[in-house]
């Protein structure tokens, strides 16, 4: 197990390589200079070539990249070139908000996504799952920006209940994070719902009933427990998005998270912010897959004895 | 010898009865068939709305004077901010929103089969260094992929799009690659090699049409998603800019107005959800009309 573990993180790193290069590529192709940006449209020349100079830009491409990975490998990400600040530093600061939103968008559609699938399966063609399958559905082809801007507009606008914008107290987050979870929320209740239906077709489920076991006993029990396989997964492939910062519910509601930091980062050709922010996102969400893999191996005791095999 | 005689003259009429059978399920659908009569009805909106809205003096001109009404028998979706009518503008914008999700996953489409064909027939090498650069971009966020993109290229509607077709390349790679690698194994193709077939011809002619099932219900679940990431994009100003009737860079300049003439905000979102559901249904109806057992 710890192996694999090991093996997961070491492949890990070639595809963190790669985005730097990408995206390195992708920056030295945007027209602009991050110099001339920073100091302004009127700046003398003089102080604008010293800053490029400063800053290396005036090297080939092999140079300026190779450079890069060597101060990363260290653990030097280099500084932001709007900002002058280290980019880890300015991410550390930014994190927590796309987090908190992240992990409230997940909960909620966990909450409310996994016992409606629950009941539409077992109460199945009943009004409550054709009901609840119109919402996911409904829920699937909602813009998320245009249901926190109509959150907004009854919450905030109108009821006054919650501030519309900025990260001030919990309250600030509730509305961007339903924003959120109404996708996932569509796609764990159906997920659900199928699988349920999978598993209570299945000969020990009736075995289970036979024996006098209460519904509630068979579906929480024998029934839940094997379905939940795949929803852990939808589960953890959508915590892996979300916490990869969304540019445009950020922008919406005024959090300045991760996305915000990269979309910002875009603008001024901030390349080191840019490069950093988004590898930090695809580890996030890489350690988030491995970290259900390896879930899977204590929620499944078939999976496990691979492992033990192997 | 004879065999094969008999088998092959029959393959065409086989080919349309799968077709019929794929059909015949669908049809009983009935969501399916909704999503579909939707998105019919969505591209003959699309297509007949230059015939009866000018775009200069109907959809892009403004009139001060009439701005900002409430919804009437004159401006059935009112009028914005510029006085311009957000009934046409809405109309218009399902040409632009249709374009978007076609034109976008035709580039993705195209070059993803390409790579996943690459990569799913040759196994080996060329499918590990493909797939690992696939990887690499999978890895990244797309939306911001695709803004950064669109940094390199600069703005316009034609450089949002190829961007999010870039964006969207490695997951049609994905699907492509693992539909091929189910079939490459199969005796009819090791019969296409021994008989001398090129490679391109096995690819094109005896495997993707086979693969195809897996591809189409993604390319309509890819169009959904495509339009509701423009539709985003344009949002926070990074898609497609104004005047242009984008339903998303629309929404963008109603929210500005929301508290006072909410009505703004509904109409745009509306298009963009129905749009999208009748995509989303089409594309369910068809995962299940194309393999039955699927199904619940």
């Amino acid at each position: 197990m710890l192996r694999y573990v090991v093996k997961r993180l070491l492949l890990m790193i070639p595809v963190i390589v790669g985005i730097s290069f990408i995206l390195f590529v992708i920056m030295d192709l945007t027209p602009g200079d991050p110099a001339r940006s920073l100091l302004g449209e009127y700046a003398r020349q003089e102080d604008v070539d010293a800053l490029r100079e400063e800053w290396g830009l005036n090297d080939p491409f092999a140079v300026r990249y190779g450079r890069y990975l060597a101060s990363a490998i260290r653990g030097d990400f280099g500084k932001s070139y709007r900002t002058n600040i280290p980019v880890v530093q300015e991410i550390i600061s930014r994190y927590p908000a796309t987090m908190k939103v992240a992990t409230l968008a997940i909960l909620f559609a966990m909450a409310i996504g996994i016992p409606v699938g629950i009941i539409s399966a077992v109460k199945q063609y009943s009004l409550v799952d054709f009901g609840s399958m119109a919402t996911a559905l409904l829920f699937t082809s909602v813009p998320p920006f245009w249901l926190g801007l109509m959150l907004i507009l009854i919450f905030s606008l109108m009821l006054r209940l919650l501030p519309s914008v900025g990260t001030d107290s919990w309250k600030s987050f509730i509305m961007p994070a339903a924003a959120l979870a109404a996708a996932q929320m569509a796609t764990m209740t159906r997920m659900t719902r199928s699988t349920m239906l999978e598993v209570i077709r299945q000969d020990y489920i009736r075995t289970a009933k036979a024996k006098g076991a209460s519904q509630r006993y068979v579906v929480l029990k024998h029934a839940l427990r094997n379905a939940l396989l795949p929803v852990v997964t939808v589960v953890g492939i959508g915590f892996g998005n979300l916490l990869g910062g969304s540019l445009i519910i950020e922008n919406v509601f005024g959090i300045s998270g991760l996305g915000t930091l990269m979309v910002n980062a875009v603008k001024s050709k901030d390349s080191p912010m840019l490069i950093a922010s988004v590898m930090f996102a695809a580890l996030v969400g890489g350690l988030v897959n491995l970290a259900v893999d390896v879930l899977y191996t204590y929620i499944d005791p078939r999976v496990r004895s691979q492992y033990v095999k192997g | 010898m004879t065999e094969q005689a008999t088998v092959n003259p029959s393959n065409p009429v086989k080919k349309r009865s799968q077709l019929k059978a794929i059909w015949f399920r669908y049809r009983k659908n009935k969501l399916a068939m909704f999503g579909l009569a939707l998105f019919l009805s969505l591209v003959l909106v699309a297509a007949s709305s230059g015939l009866f809205l000018d775009y200069d003096t109907q959809v892009i001109e403004q009139r001060m004077r009439e701005r900002l009404q409430p919804p009437s028998s004159e401006h059935w979706f009112g009028t914005d901010q510029y006085g311009r009518d957000v009934f046409a503008r809405v109309v218009w914008g399902t040409r632009i929103s249709l374009f978007v999700g076609v034109f976008t996953v035709t580039i993705a489409l195209t070059v993803g089969t390409l790579f996943g064909a690459l990569a799913g027939y040759y196994g080996g090498t060329v499918d590990n260094v493909l797939m690992r650069i696939m990887d690499i971009f999978l890895a990244m966020p797309g939306t911001i992929l695709a803004v950064a993109i669109v940094g390199a290229l600069g703005p316009g509607l034609v450089n949002v799009l190829l961007a999010m077709a870039i964006a969207r390349i490695p997951q049609f790679a994905r699907i492509v690659r693992s539909a091929i690698i189910s079939i490459r194994g199969q005796e009819f193709i090791e019969a296409a090699k021994a008989c001398g077939t090129r490679d391109g011809r096995i690819i094109m002619r005896h495997i993707l049409p086979n693969a195809i099932g897996p591809i189409v219900v993604q390319v309509t679940l890819h169009m959904a998603t495509t339009i509701l990431g423009v539709a985003g994009l344009s949002f926070i100003g990074l898609g497609i800019e104004a005047p242009t009737p984008e339903w998303g860079s629309m929404l963008s300049e109603a929210k500005e107005w929301m508290r006072y003439h909410p009505y703004l905000m509904v109409f745009p979102g509306v298009a963009i959800i129905l749009s999208v559901l009748s995509l989303n249904l089409i594309g369910d109806g068809l995962r299940d009309a194309l393999d039955p057992r699927m199904k619940n």
